[in-house]
């Protein structure tokens, strides 16, 4: 056991010391990530910051590039781990939040917070954004539940041509909405639609802590019961996985943890789902370490191609989710060519 | 000795209430012998019975029993810890080895989020191994064995979970005639603590040779229940599957065998042979 493409870790000292090289690169990533964006950096001014926190380079670097990154590696992690659950839930390689349309579903939520400030206010000022995406992750999730328990097993294409008129779709209502709303705030909207992490400071994480943070946990905690359902929901049922329980609680995660990340980053696609298949490649299949090390691996490649994407045309920004896009798509391309002949 | 597991009592089960079938079931009792076969043609109400009796699927009328509780309000787990079943289809999304499908079968005796396998896991795995002549190719990777191999496998991982009452859903259909049999007589041959055996399966002539108690089922129903020659009868069978094959006594054991006949002479050239001829 243990090694290249191991399975299942049946010794636990074997599981945690697959998870190192992924701690390491994710230390390594928020340690050495901020320094890099349009503006140069010099240490010794960032150093200068702890004594006097108005000098120009430490504002940069702590609090905004600082920020951006910890986004990056929670909103990376949150959707490579709501994919590699939602690859085994629907048993299909091709499965994550975007090419199910949830993402869709949860940008159409924060997009009317967005819009329409006054209409949906909550109580002690809290913002309305996740809760809003949430009732639209769900509302896709739960139709996509509905399909498949009515009709079995709903065929690969089915599901993914369902996601993406839905990703689409939503996009698209978006897009004409805004024209009604408010023609000059299209261009700000069209740049969220394309996923972005140019948050503004802390404060923007905390309704992704809120919602994702308990939604990871929540998947997380369902790993013993993930690699049951790999063997087929009868037999998992068979070897006391209660999977109706299991089921329930997986898409409430996912729903959660899918709306954290929209609300702050916009629809992004492509990280649920070349990181789960990268992670199994390199260690195996048990989703107890699976999970935790998409989870970071994930918030690497978002953070980094994040740093790209401030980088490339800089002063200019290019949206990460166009970066995501462009790489993504060739390894979605590869993923569904390769599966057709079975 | 062995006891009552599972206990049936009046029931009517169907999976949509508009379809016209059925499965009815008066009062049935497993867990009293070694070995039993649920026989019958496709569509007959084998599979949907054990399912039934795994728990899985729940009647809409009548009650199913395990060990004097109804098995609705019973927690998977515990079901689990006294059942082992083994459904007719269980695709593997991913490449596992055998032994780590066979540890998935400890589920029910790990504790926590990391299942804590220690010893007494390791020796249920590798006893279900060898009981399955798999223990050699414990490291082959799923994609690596045979499909009967990949059969006794999953097999196995249901053994591990050291259960009183197996379900078996035709866990001969992937064996060659060799392993069938190995199959058979293993599962045949379990005396108590070794759980009591429940298997659907197309072999007649298996389920004849070996079982101490064979239920032929017919559109929904238990058309007989009794050994192998009280169920094997030419008669039984000729109204259940119609012609194409005759009954005859095995050579070695005298047990009722099936035998297929190529020119089908229908029930006037085997009149002679039926009525009472098998029946002891």
């Amino acid at each position: 056991m243990g090694g290249k493409g191991a399975g299942l870790f049946l010794d636990r000292s074997n599981g945690i010391r697959a998870l190192v090289p992924y701690l390491l690169l994710t230390l390594c990533s928020l340690v050495v990530l901020p320094w890099i964006g349009g503006e140069t950096i010099d240490p010794a001014s960032v150093w200068a910051w702890f004594r006097d926190s108005s000098t120009i380079h430490g504002i940069i670097f702590f609090e905004q590039r600082l920020p951006r990154v910890i986004a990056g590696l929670l909103v990376g992690g949150g959707l490579a781990i709501a994919g590699s659950c939602l690859q085994i839930l629907f048993r299909n390689p091709l499965a994550e939040p975007w090419t199910l349309g949830i993402s869709g579903g949860a940008s159409v939520g924060a997009f009317l917070a967005y819009a329409l400030p006054g209409v949906f206010r909550l109580p002690f000022g809290l913002d309305s954004t996740v809760l809003l995406a949430m009732v639209g992750a769900g509302v896709v999730l739960g139709g996509l539940l509905w399909c498949s328990q009515r009709s079995g097993a709903v065929p690969v294409q089915t599901l993914l041509l369902g996601g993406v008129t839905i990703s689409v779709l939503t996009s698209g209502i978006i897009m004409l909405s805004v024209y009604f709303i408010s023609p000059y705030r299209f261009f700000s909207f069209h740049r969220w639609m394309m996923g972005g992490l140019d948050i503004g400071g802390y404060q923007s994480l905390v309704p992704f802590l809120l919602t994702g943070g308990p939604g990871i946990l929540l998947l997380v905690s369902l790993a013993r019961a993930f690699n049951h359902l790999t063997l087929g929901e009868e037999l998992a049922q068979g070897h006391g996985v209660d999977v109706r329980r299991v089921h329930r609680k997986a898409l409430l995660g996912a729903g959660l943890v899918t709306a954290g990340c929209v609300s702050i980053a916009g629809p992004i696609g492509f990280v649920g789902l070349i990181v789960p298949h990268a992670v199994r490649r390199l260690s195996g299949y048990d989703s107890r370490v699976v999970l935790p090390a998409a989870g970071m691996l994930g918030g690497v490649v978002l953070a980094v191609a994040d740093a790209a994407a401030r980088t490339v045309l800089a002063p200019t920004e290019i949206p990460v989710g166009v970066i995501m896009a462009v790489v993504g798509g060739p390894v979605f391309l590869y993923l569904l060519l390769r599966r057709t002949p079975q | 000795m062995r006891k009552e597991i599972l206990q049936l009592a009046g029931v009517h089960f169907s999976y949509d209430q508009r379809d016209a079938w059925k499965l009815e079931i008066r009062d049935l009792v497993f867990g009293l012998e070694n070995m039993v076969c649920l026989v019958g043609p496709n569509g007959s109400g084998k599979s949907t019975l054990l399912r039934i009796l795994a728990g899985i699927l729940h009647p809409q009328d009548g009650d199913v029993w395990l060990g004097g509780e109804a098995i609705e309000h019973l927690p998977r787990a515990t079901i689990a810890r006294r059942i082992g079943y083994l459904p007719q289809e269980s695709p593997a999304l991913f490449d596992l080895t055998i032994r780590e499908v066979v540890m998935l079968g400890r589920y029910v005796h790990g504790l926590g989020w990391s299942g804590g396998v220690v010893q007494e896991d390791r020796a249920a795995v590798m006893c279900a191994l060898e009981s399955v002549h798999l223990a050699g190719l414990a490291h082959r990777r799923l994609s690596q064995v045979s499909g009967g191999e990949r059969r006794r496998a999953l097999l196995a991982s249901v053994l591990a979970q050291s259960p009183e009452i197996l379900l078996l859903d035709e866990p001969t259909s992937a064996l060659d005639i060799h392993h069938a049999v190995e199959l058979m007589r293993l599962l045949a041959g379990f005396r108590p603590p070794a759980p009591a055996v429940v298997v659907v399966t197309h072999d007649i002539n298996l389920a004849s040779l070996f079982a101490d108690r064979l239920l032929l089922l017919h559109r929904g129903r238990v058309f007989v229940d009794g050994d192998a020659h009280a169920v094997v009868q030419e008669r039984n069978l000729r109204s259940v599957y119609g012609t194409g094959f005759v009954v005859e006594p095995h050579s070695q054991s005298q047990m009722p065998m099936v035998v297929p006949v190529r020119e089908d002479q229908g029930s006037c050239g085997t009149d002679g042979r039926e009525g009472g001829r098998f029946v002891s």
